[in-house]
């Protein structure tokens, strides 16, 4: 015969380890007398004890690895497309900025000379601006229409317009990398400086 | 380790990949054990593991960082093999376990400090009709008793795991606890 499911209900209570001090009194007494309702329990403690000492699995040694290998490289116009989907108001603004004041297209075609930011530990070997080993570059470093290895350690954001970086293993940038190489990233790059400044008034209403 | 976690993500927020890596290390067994007890294999362990570490980081900057970042996992892998098990054809993921070589690699794997061949062996058997009747669970038990049983995680946490009230939560073990019970109380 089976007895009401208050006890059970207990057992469950008791299970789940949330039961309180005078339930239990009444559990326990119940199954001191209950030999039907105590092999009931001794079966759901079985169950847990059998359950819970399955052996552990362990992921493949080269797990961690695998995911590594299969991130998205994060690419310039997903991270332009998710910041515009999360600015879109600041990126109207800047965009009109940008365009009134009509500037960039003729920066873009003017700015076509070598250049780079002045760090005295920089080296420049043709069109190439390079980082040395074991360097510590500081500052934000900027080069224009060249190309640039960093081999050392930059302590702030590098940005590469109208050329190429190479990040060498063992080279370092604490800040963000970027390269800026057609007229819509120059836009885009304008944009965000343009943004940077404007984020201040929004950032108000944006909460 | 929850503080080294909260660095690691706000690292990977800022665009460094690679402080991505200690982040999956730190819960990669646990993630592919929900996987192996949810779908029966290794093979569709690692496969959701890594679907699973690979949402997270896609999707890092939508955590919240003032919650516990475990729980937030859990519910992205828990969530990714309720699918595929909704997906599956039911008969293929009971034999999935019984008939192939997936006992083997567990019994090579069994623990280092060696118990006697028999005991061993009886202990494989026992494993392996846990692992069936579990997998016999409708999804909706088996997530519950494996988040409990297998992650030993609180009552609480599941409930955040599966946006499911407290109270469901309880009556799904209660259940789960049952249909398990009744399976295995001669074993
Ligand atoms: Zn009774």
């Amino acid at each position: 015969m089976k007895c009401n499911d208050e006890i059970v209900d207990l057992m469950h209570e008791y299970l789940d380890e949330e039961i309180d001090p005078k339930n239990e009194m009444i559990l326990r007494e119940h199954l001191k007398g209950c030999k039907e309702c105590e092999t009931l329990f001794n079966e759901y403690k079985k169950t847990i004890a059998v359950v819970k000492g399955t052996s552990r699995m362990q992921a493949p040694p080269d797990f961690t690895a695998k995911v590594m290998a299969s991130l998205p490289k994060e690419k310039k116009k997903v991270g332009m497309q998710r910041w515009l989907r999360n600015h879109p108001l600041i990126a109207a603004a800047s965009l009109f900025l940008v365009l009134m004041t009509g500037s960039v297209f003729s920066t873009w075609n003017q700015e076509r000379e070598f250049s780079v930011s002045k760090q005295d530990n920089l080296v420049v070997q043709n069109d190439t601006v390079i980082v040395p080993e074991g360097e510590v570059v500081k500052g934000d470093v900027i080069v224009r229409n060249g190309k640039l290895k960093i081999e050392g350690e930059v302590q702030g954001n590098v940005t590469v317009i109208n050329g190429e970086q190479y990040l060498a293993s063992a080279g370092h940038v604490t800040g963000q990398i970027e390269e800026v190489n057609a007229v819509f990233d120059w836009i885009w790059y304008h944009m965000k400086k343009t943004a940077f400044d404007v984020i201040d008034i929004f950032n108000e209403s944006e909460k | 380790m929850d503080a080294l976690i909260k660095k690691r993500i706000k690292q990977v927020i800022k665009g460094d990949q690679d402080a991505f890596a200690d982040i999956v290390e730190i819960y990669s067994n646990s993630i592919y054990q929900l996987g192996y007890r949810m779908l029966g294999n290794r093979h569709e362990a690692e496969d959701i593991a890594q679907e699973a570490f690979i949402r997270a980081y896609v999707n890092i900057k939508s955590f919240n960082q003032d919650l516990k970042f475990s729980t937030w996992l859990f519910r992205i892998a828990t969530n990714l093999c309720i699918d595929r098990i909704r997906k599956k054809k039911p008969d293929y993921y009971l034999d999935a376990e019984v008939s192939g070589t997936d006992g083997l690699t567990m019994y090579s794997q069994l623990s280092s400090n060696a118990p006697l061949p028999e005991t061993e062996l009886e202990s494989l058997e026992l494993q392996e009709s846990v692992q069936k009747e579990i997998l016999k669970l409708p999804e909706k038990y088996r997530s519950v008793i494996v988040l409990k049983y297998i992650e030993e995680l609180s009552l609480n946490e599941i409930s955040e795991i599966l946006d499911l009230p407290l109270g469901t939560v309880k009556t799904r073990i209660h259940r789960g606890r049952e249909a398990l019970r009744q399976q295995l109380r001669y074993v």
